[in-house]
């Protein structure tokens, strides 16, 4: 008796390693077919010997040019993927957990369609790429801000549900964003700047350089770290409102942090990408499905889903024709399907 | 007789009513439209059609699609540079009010571009709303003579027409000749950069980049589908390896060389990056027009450069003149050119 007790939990900690470990190893997997596949044919001993030599700080001997295409082009593409698809999906899990709702996606303060507007205005302007991003970031930010504004404004007021409220305010203010982008592709020249516009809202890695990965991972970084601190709060928050402040969450202080983090990793990642829809929709639902809804769980899980989902989606992206497939078009094509499987053939719940 | 010469009166005068009120024309799209006698005022239905419009009669034009802005109202007449902004009518999302184009009392609506199925029923819907006879020209490189000739003789501007058909044709007669000489493997591969991060290109068989077969290059982006825009990722730029490197951005074309992703590329290190003028219009796509035309001259000048005698600045002076109707100085034509190759100059 005494020894089945004993051997249970070490057996279901090996068990919950080998859960840990496989879906690394399998990303990590990934990471190696995505640095060695693309347009420009460069030999898999040639990347692996290219990146081991970088790694241990020695001069390679390979090919100039296959140089360029492994360390300039496909390694921060492929690093782009990871960190902005698992910046999305954790952003849309705790967007969920905190709205207490399956259908909120990162977009539901406005936060697309703040960088949007942001990255539309630029290109109108003929800013340089740096400035367009920075403006698409800013504008993200800006939009969610302005949003919560007025769901505090509204508040003080005496509206009753904090959460509606922001919600609803979240679904106004992007429907102004929404008319501004629209009114500035009107205005836009038709041969120059709309086709950039259209290509900027389909979202797309293909032009992310280590210049922009330098630019976004501080402030993802930043965003991603109060996540993972206030993770065991957000299954509380989940409970809604007055039981999480039964339970001695301070939800008032607590909802912002956790609304400006993932703005923040949102913001980051659109910025250089683009619009990519259905991460951050469909990776959390996955992972709920996979995991269960314990957020302790449910966040790792979809930051690895996201990275792995985002850098196959974008190994798709480069690979099936000479011109690039926009990243918004592919994430729906092999999301939604999937999604509808998974729904379709599920054993776990829901909630 | 005072019953028959009034008669004989009455049948001179329905006729010469008859042709002060209209004449029927056939348009390249086949269309029959009846239009009047004497066409004092033309809109412009896209922006293709108003710098066709713009060379051959500015004084009968009414307004731009969009106003043009200071620096290219520096190549424009003053009259044409300070004319209203009327919208685009169809095309690319239209954005003309048809009220404001029935204010404007056109004798005439003209449009250039694709005479294809679609545009010939924007054409007869546009015409059926408004009342105002609308024609639809063909807007590709080897009808730009034709498209002069029946716009000039449609709106009395034969002379005009004339004179600029026979300079559309001496500039498409050049190229194709210097083309024609040129060996095969001559021709260099070029690469056709836009957007903002020179990752946008037209593939080949797109209206956007038929000047660069036309000037006897070969676009590397071949035929994947249908020819439009794309996106491109830079792995297939570096695979690609073109010759030459054509941008519309002349401070990211002079940032290749200390860019990473660039900076290897042949065209980069040998000097080959140029960026299109976009002055009054653009040179190589935007609009698709007429103005491609000193774009053709310039290309086929940079690709196959001891076929053409007269020097580039002396002939965008003479295409100016005679299209653009301005003299622009030396020292414009200068800051034009110089753009032009952003990297020749620190060499």
């Amino acid at each position: 008796m005494s020894e089945v007790v004993a051997v249970a939990p070490a057996r279901r900690r090996l068990a919950g390693w080998s859960l840990a470990v496989l879906p690394v190893l399998a990303l990590l997997l990934l990471v190696l077919v995505s640095l060695g596949t693309g347009r420009y044919p460069v030999p898999l001993a040639d990347v692996f010997s290219l990146l081991l030599s970088k790694a241990l700080g020695l001069t390679s001997a390979v090919d100039p040019t296959a140089q360029t295409v492994v360390l300039q082009v496909r390694l921060p593409r492929v690093l782009g993927a990871l960190v902005v698809g698992a910046g999305l999906a954790a952003a849309g899990a705790t967007y969920q957990g905190l709205f207490r709702n399956p259908l909120v996606s990162p977009d539901i303060l406005g936060v697309s369609a703040g960088a949007s507007l942001g990255a539309v205005l630029g290109i109108v302007l003929t800013l340089p790429s740096a400035a367009i991003q920075g403006l698409a970031f800013a504008g993200g930010l800006g939009a969610v801000a302005i949003v919560y504004g007025v769901g505090i404004a509204v508040r003080r007021r005496g509206a009753s549900d904090p959460v509606l409220t922001l919600v609803l305010a979240g679904v106004a203010v992007g429907a102004l964003l929404g008319a501004g982008i629209a009114l500035l592709k009107v205005l836009a020249d038709p041969y120059n700047q709309l086709p950039a516009i259209t290509f900027w809202l389909l979202g797309s890695l293909a032009s992310v350089n280590r210049g922009d990965l330098g630019a976004i991972l501080p402030a993802m970084l930043i965003g991603l770290v109060p996540l993972v601190l206030l993770r065991w709060r957000v299954n509380l928050m989940s409970l809604g409102d007055e039981e999480a402040r039964a339970l001695g969450v301070e939800t008032r202080l607590i909802r912002p942090v956790l609304v400006a983090a993932a703005t923040l990793v949102t913001a980051a990642a659109v910025s250089v990408t683009g619009v990519i829809g259905w991460v951050g929709l469909i990776v959390p639902h996955v992972a709920r499905l996979l995991v269960g809804p314990d957020f302790r769980r449910l966040l790792p899980a979809s930051l690895l889903l996201g990275a792995g989902y985002l850098t196959a989606v974008d190994l798709l992206a480069r690979t099936v024709a000479t011109i690039e497939v926009p990243l918004g078009i592919l994430t729906a094509l092999v999301g939604a399907p999937f999604f509808l499987w998974l729904l379709a053939t599920a054993k776990r719940g829901w909630a | 007789m005072p019953l028959l010469r009034y008669l004989l009166a009455l049948a001179c005068l329905t006729v010469g009513l008859g042709s002060a009120q209209g004449r029927t024309v056939t348009d390249a799209a086949g269309r029959r439209v009846e239009v009047p006698e004497r066409i004092e005022r033309v809109l412009a239905a896209g922006p293709p059609a108003a710098v066709l419009l713009y060379t051959l009669a500015p004084e009968k034009m009414i307004g731009w699609p969009r106003s043009p802005r200071p620096d290219e109202g520096a190549f424009l007449t003053p009259e044409a540079a300070a004319l209203p902004s009327t919208g685009r009518l169809t095309g690319r999302g239209g954005t003309a009010n048809v009220e404001a184009v029935l204010a404007l009392k056109p004798d005439l609506i003209v449009d250039v571009g694709s005479t294809g199925a679609t545009y010939a029923s924007l054409a007869d819907r546009v015409q059926a709303q408004t009342g105002i006879p609308y024609i639809l020209l063909d807007g590709s490189f080897s009808k730009i003579p034709e498209t002069y000739r029946t716009l000039g003789a449609l709106i009395g501007a034969q002379a005009e027409g004339e004179a600029l058909a026979a300079e559309s044709e001496k500039i498409l007669k050049a190229v194709a000749e210097a083309v024609a000489a040129a060996p095969p493997e001559q021709r260099p591969r070029v690469y056709y950069g836009r957007g903002p991060r020179g990752l946008e290109t037209g593939l080949s068989g797109s209206i956007n980049t038929e000047i660069i077969e036309a000037a006897g290059g070969r676009n590397v982006a071949t035929a994947e589908g249908m020819g439009g825009l794309a996106g491109i990722s830079p792995e297939q730029v570096l695979a690609w390896n073109p010759d030459v490197i054509l941008l519309l951005d002349p401070a990211f074309a002079a940032s290749l060389p200390t860019d990473p992703l660039w900076s290897g590329l042949k065209a980069v290190k040998n000097g080959k990056v140029y960026a299109a003028p976009v002055l009054p219009f653009g040179w190589v796509d935007a609009p698709p027009g007429v103005n491609r035309l000193i774009g053709l001259r310039w290309l086929a000048g940079l690709f196959f450069p001891d076929r053409f005698e007269e020097p580039l600045p002396e002939a965008v002076r003479g295409f100016y003149r005679l299209f653009y109707h301005v003299e622009p100085s030396p020292a414009q034509i200068e800051a034009l050119l110089a753009a032009t190759a952003p990297l020749a100059k620190p060499r």
